[in-house]
């Protein structure tokens, strides 16, 4: 890999290439691309949860046969909710977010000319891009795609006589589905092996930036669950077209009696769940991740706590695997499980207590530089305690009972890993957007986008909670045929008011990225003054990261403002580079 | 309204392009120290209206929120929701502070040294401990809810099945002789439409009716199952909830504390039907809302998930017994 001079055609740079950059850069349009469309999904089904059969033009023009003279059917509105958490879940949050910067940054602050195995890495995007497609694809059956929510459960996802939804899109799903879990289990296992075998000289484990240590831990997570979620999908496959009956047993529907016996739903929100609850650690670990290693970086400090992050990162991923239940708590399983289940699940508050405790000590007596990156992170801590809170009710058995599937656990869920890891993400674009692009990103449309999101996303949903507590169901295309909830009416309104702002918000976003990679400013080569390894590499790409050789490592990440029994700054200046080594007398710290 | 809102956001976007080509044309791209000062500021003020937010939602929306719980068990949920919403509250409002005013504080400026702070093994072992302890009182007092809450005991308990089917709850009682007969799709019939097993001797008095009345101060014991696809029975002013899966019985149990009613004059209840009614009167409704107890479905089934209810109602003894007699049994209908 070293030999950085073999020729290159536009096709293996630009689509079928193995630098571990370039295909962070392909994760990262194809997630933004489909942020685009799950995010426009949610702008349409907010608008008729707030004006309820009321007629629009948009609606009209986007749903073509699924609304009649503007008004979406109830069909459709389900199918919008399930694509938008899916797209959002798996396409955003798990590639779009671990893709692009597992890949861009594991090779770049490890020390390594690029992934352990570049080929898979390119195997992994383009099953990614394949799985997408596929996805997309599914939008345009004429029955419409998926409806039975993200979490398609049987029977209804099983019965195309249920909705029409479980038919052909419903199968396109799966196929989707089946081909991501085989993209990032490549993605993950590649991620580990690199960050195991290819660290430079000097990279301890204990050494590694957090940001490396959330990927690691995340990709491991990701291996150990994916499979699962793969067998619940081929045995969900099997029972629709197969006629087998792992999930079905006992069903009379359109008039007459279904063959299947024995088999039970339940079963399936087990292997669902054993994915679905590490999910979200998967989805918010890298934001963490990133966050960390800006927080520390923009407040000029080292982060607070390394080892008791990386313990609580540890301890999250760990506990992550033993909780699923609490998504089951009324499914009907034994009882004595809830207990099982709400005693792993309260547990996981700890590390993340210390985690949020962590991140506020590092701020305390910083000298913080408020870069658009830098307040992206801060947004994350803010909502990630807002919504994390939130969840000791939900985790609680006896208190989800009457708030399970309202829209207090749609607030919680959206704050504490939507809003969260989408802010870290964006917080990460912003900050690593120098090294994928060269340029440097605006920084007052940044301050702008910052503000606009985050004051949309506490306007959405804040007072969604407030609507689970009066009861109201999550899923319901219109709550008017339930007087007792029409006092809800307005604050329907006022959210959707906000969803709409924010997602026109992301407009600035997206021209500042895109007008930024043409015209934006020409970056240096360390603009935020950080210690890490990347921040040693050319502007300029060049294949294997550095030209001679790769730099020996001999400190930790965190040495900023590291300064002697005098007060002045050891090497002169309020950060130093890992590679920096240790001057006589000097302690590592 | 709408109009109104058409015009904000096309006046939004013409505001935003201009604005961007504009700022596009700034060549800053790192903070100075101007910019941490103004965004620091800026933090503080979002740090006040956020918590302008919290507060006004929490008193504001107190009226709209469920009434308290209308049956024994739910007490203590009450209660405990008390007591961890409490907690998040006053930990939520500390830690947003203190967020926001470090932000501020610590804004930084040319020439300002940071503190090279990276471990403290007591501040780290404070807020492990704190946290556990508090985590060990609410998982507690949880589990014993929980325990409380999940006895399906039916000695003296009023049985009744819920049996749910896209798009429509239908309900069942067991009879005299308090045991529901055996049911299974393949009995499914005609009027037979719960798929009750007439063979089985248990089902003969057993008494299907299309809306649950429940006896004030009596156990119930529900018995859920579904036909179809997985529906879920919510009955939030009674802090209930249990899912109907295809090919088994779930269940749950409760005990009602309020008859309609007396929920009906109940202070909560009531300003919360005077805020409906307001509303309902400037959308030119006619007709206007009372208070029922409601069965919802609350997992998504279909298209019509979101119109599928049966009323509840409680009622003293007497009236529970009265009405009860009045409703034929299956033996009387199914031949």
């Amino acid at each position: 890999m070293s030999e950085h001079h073999h020729k290159e055609t536009f096709v293996t740079k630009y689509i079928f290439s193995q630098d571990h950059k370039m295909i962070s850069k392909q994760f990262l349009v194809t997630g933004i691309f489909m942020g685009i469309i799950g995010v426009l999904m949610s702008m349409l089904f907010r608008l008729q949860i707030a004006w309820p059969e009321k007629s629009f033009t948009i609606v009209e023009a986007f749903l073509g046969s699924h609304q009649t003279d503007g008004i979406m059917d109830p069909d459709m509105y389900l199918a919008l909710v399930t694509i938008h958490g899916t797209i959002m879940v798996f396409f955003v949050l798990t590639a779009g977010l671990s893709g692009t910067f597992s890949n861009l940054l594991i090779p770049l602050q490890i020390g390594a000319r690029d992934m352990a195995s570049g080929f898979l890495n390119m195997i992994s995007y383009w099953l990614f891009f394949v799985s997408s497609v596929i996805m997309l694809v599914s939008l345009f059956v004429e029955a419409g795609p998926a409806s039975a929510g993200w979490t398609i459960y049987p029977p209804l996802s099983a019965l195309p006589q249920a909705i029409p939804g479980s038919g052909m899109g419903m199968t396109l799903w799966l196929v989707s589905m089946a081909i991501f879990v085989a993209s990032s289990l490549i993605g993950s296992l590649n991620y580990i092996v690199t960050i195991i075998n290819l660290r430079t000289k000097g990279m301890k484990m204990t050494r590694l930036p957090l940001t490396m240590w959330a990927f690691f831990i995340t990709a491991i997570i990701g291996v150990v669950s994916f499979p699962v979620l793969l067998s619940a999908v081929l045995l969900l496959i099997f029972d629709r077209s197969f006629g087998t009956s792992f999930y079905l047993s006992d069903i009379f529907i359109s008039g007459e009696v279904l063959h299947y016996q024995g088999g039970s739903p339940v079963l399936f929100e087990h292997l669902f769940w054993f994915l679905g609850h590490p999910e979200v650690y998967i989805v918010l670990l890298p934001a963490l991740g990133l966050t960390s290693e800006i927080i520390s970086t923009n407040s000029r400090k080292p982060i607070f706590g390394y080892r008791a992050m990386i313990g609580s990162i540890m301890a999250i991923a760990f506990l992550s695997t033993i909780v699923w239940g609490h998504h089951m708590f009324i499914s009907g399983m034994n009882p004595f499980l809830g207990s099982v289940f709400t005693f792993t699940t309260l547990l996981i508050a700890i590390p993340s207590a210390v985690k949020a405790f962590n991140y506020i000590t590092t701020l305390w007596k910083g000298n913080l530089q408020l870069n658009p990156a830098m307040l992206f992170s801060i947004g994350l801590v803010s909502t990630f305690v807002t919504g994390g809170l939130t969840g000791l009710v939900l985790g609680d058995s006896a208190l989800d009972i009457n708030i399970h599937d309202t829209y207090f656990v749609v607030a919680h869920f959206h704050l504490v890993m939507g809003v969260s890891a989408i802010l870290g993400m964006f917080a990460g674009v912003y900050h690593w957007f120098p090294k994928m692009y060269g340029k440097m990103m605006n920084k007052t449309l940044g301050y702008w986008h910052f503000w606009v999101t985050i004051i949309a996303a506490y306007g959405v949903f804040f007072p969604m909670h407030f609507v689970g507590l009066a009861g109201l169901p999550r899923r319901y295309y219109t709550n008017t045929n339930f007087p007792m909830f029409d006092d809800l009416a307005n604050i329907n309104v006022f959210m959707t008011v906000f969803a709409l702002i924010g997602g026109l918000g992301q407009l600035i976003f997206l021209a500042n990225f895109f007008i930024s990679i043409y015209r934006g400013k020409t970056a240096t080569q360390n603009p935020w003054k950080a210690n890490t390894l990347d921040w040693t590499t050319p502007v300029e790409h060049i294949h294997g990261n550095w030209p001679g050789k790769i730099p020996e490592v001999h400190r930790w990440a965190y040495d900023y403002s590291k300064v002697d029994e005098n007060g002045e700054y050891v090497h002169g200046e309020d950060f130093v580079l890992q590679t920096t080594p240790l001057k006589d007398g000097e302690t590592p710290s | 309204m709408l109009a109104l809102f058409y015009i904000f956001i096309a006046v939004a976007i013409g505001v935003s392009f201009w604005q961007i080509t504009r700022i596009l044309n700034l060549r800053e791209v790192i903070a100075t120290d101007k910019d941490n000062d103004t965004q620091g500021k800026i933090f503080l003020v979002f740090g006040a209206a956020l918590y302008a937010l919290m507060i006004y939602c929490l008193i504001a929306m107190n009226v709209i929120m469920l009434p308290e719980a209308a049956s024994i068990e739910g007490e203590h949920d009450d209660l405990l929701f008390n007591i961890t919403f409490w907690l998040i509250g006053i930990v939520q409002f500390i830690m947003q502070f203190v967020l926001f005013f470090f932000t501020f504080k610590y804004r930084g400026k040319k020439g300002n040294k940071a503190l090279f702070y990276a471990d403290s093994h007591t501040l780290e072992l404070i807020w492990t401990i704190t946290p556990a302890v508090v985590l060990v009182g609410l998982i507690g007092y949880g589990m014993w809810q929980w325990n409380n809450m999940t006895d399906f005991s039916e000695d003296g308990a009023v049985i009744i099945e819920v049996y749910s089917k896209q798009f429509q709850w239908e309900a069942r009682y067991a009879g005299e002789d308090n045991t529901l007969g055996l049911g299974n799709v393949n009995y499914i019939k005609g009027i037979n439409t719960m798929g009750v097993d007439m063979s089985d001797l248990n089902s003969q008095d057993d008494k299907k009716v299309t809306e649950i009345h429940l006896p004030k101060g009596r156990k119930v014991v529900f018995k859920f199952r579904s036909q179809d696809v997985l529906h879920s029975a919510y009955m939030p002013h009674f802090r209930a909830q249990m899912n109907c899966v295809p090919g088994m019985v779930t269940e749950f149990a409760f005990t009602p504390k309020y008859t309609t009613e007396e929920m009906r004059v109940q202070e909560e209840v009531v300003a919360k039907t005077d805020g409906i009614n307001k509303i309902r009167k400037a959308n030119g409704e006619d007709e206007m809302y009372v208070f029922d107890y409601v069965l919802l479905c609350n997992k998504i089934c279909g298209a019509s998930h979101y119109n599928m209810q049966m009323k509840i109602v409680v009622e003293e003894e007497e009236a529970y017994n009265k009405w009860i007699a009045e409703q034929p049994t299956l033996a009387s209908i199914i031949k």
